[in-house]
């Protein structure tokens, strides 16, 4: 493949996308305007890796959400497929299937892997204007944690919404 | 503003106070810190190695246990770590930590009442304070601080504040902890 996207970098607009977040749904970057939004591509559901990565962010989520952020996750996998994955780790932040046309959202932000057919392991802070703040490309094997994420939203946001 | 292939994490940000779990000499020259879960298999299986670790260079090593609980997976974790810091209140928490990891794959509220009981503590009372979330924000403090350190995982060790990428087997453990001491 010789028309790979560059990976977007910050103080670039993130590319729009629609992806379904269920059989039945269907969510868009551009509905969540306004907020923070953590894009979060890996590549496969049921990996020993990305198990991990996205438990460990559910677990995580409590803080995002005090920057007010919303956290998507996304790979080639189907829409049963992820749901299945979320059931068995108690995902409840939205998984979105980038299965038909495969890889075309992670093509675009240029992190697909055409070997594997699957997408890389990347992360991308997305501002309320839809501009990314901060963009991590992480070894498939090696697990990123939320660190660099959290960082990121401060930067963003340093003061933070606390709960009442 | 960072770049996209920046490496992030891998070092504690959070320095080993009074106010944390510490087990063996208080000044010790190597600080091996473990982010764990009591309902985690593989911090299960890390339990014994620690003890060995600790067995092996019982003049060198201070152990320091934070907690990570993924709760979405584990359901009694954070419940767990809760009512380990009430017996901590108690000075009971590393014979109540030994007790989850021992029991790490039945852990559940009605097994917990019986460590306690062994322990020769009142369940009910210390329900009652777990009920009431006494000692959670220390749970959600050592979690938080896990976070901004690079915890991706239960367990995750830090050895002198240096997170262990390497596997966690005793020869490894050792190994890290042998190279501090040679550093000095």
């Amino acid at each position: 493949m010789t028309d790979r996207v560059a990976m977007p970098g910050p103080g670039q607009v993130a590319p729009e996308f629609s992806l379904p977040s269920s059989p039945e749904q269907m969510m868009s970057l551009a509905q969540l305007r306004g907020s923070p939004v953590i894009l979060a591509f890996y590549p496969a559901d049921w990996s020993p890796v990305c198990s991990d990565q996205m438990v460990l962010y559910e677990a995580i989520r409590p803080e995002f959400t005090t920057f007010g952020a919303h956290l998507l996750g996304i790979s080639v996998d189907g829409v049963w497929c992820h749901r299945a994955f979320a059931e068995r780790n108690g995902i409840r932040y939205p998984l979105l299937a980038d299965f038909e046309p495969k890889g075309a959202v992670a093509r675009r932000y240029g992190v697909y892997e055409p070997e594997c057919g699957t997408a890389d392991r990347a992360l991308f802070v997305v501002d309320g204007d839809g501009v990314i703040a901060w963009s991590y490309l992480s070894p498939p094997s090696v697990n990123p944690g939320a660190d660099g994420i959290l960082s990121a939203l401060e930067r963003l946001a340093p003061v933070r919404q606390v709960p009442a | 503003m960072t770049t996209p292939f920046e490496v992030t994490g891998g070092h504690l940000t959070v320095p080993v106070t009074m106010e944390d779990r510490i087990r063996g000499p208080l000044h010790a020259p190597v600080s091996l810190v473990e982010y764990g879960d009591f309902q985690c298999p593989h911090c299960a299986s890390a339990y014994p190695v620690v003890r060995e670790v600790m067995h092996q260079r019982p003049d060198t090593v201070q152990f320091v246990y934070r907690h990570f609980p993924l709760p979405n997976v584990h359901p009694y974790a954070e419940y767990a770590a809760e009512v380990s810091e009430a017996t901590a209140a108690r000075d009971l928490f590393w014979e109540m930590h030994d007790w989850m990891f021992e029991h790490s794959a039945d852990l559940a509220t009605t097994t917990i009442r019986i460590g306690l009981r062994d322990l020769g503590l009142q369940p009910a009372v210390i329900e009652s304070e777990v009920d009431s979330h006494l000692y959670l924000d220390k749970v959600r403090s050592d979690f938080v601080g896990g976070v901004r350190s690079g915890v991706n995982g239960t367990p995750t060790f830090y050895v002198n504040g240096v997170r262990l990428d390497r596997g966690y087997a005793v020869a490894d453990l050792l190994a890290a902890v042998d190279e501090r001491i040679a550093v000095g």
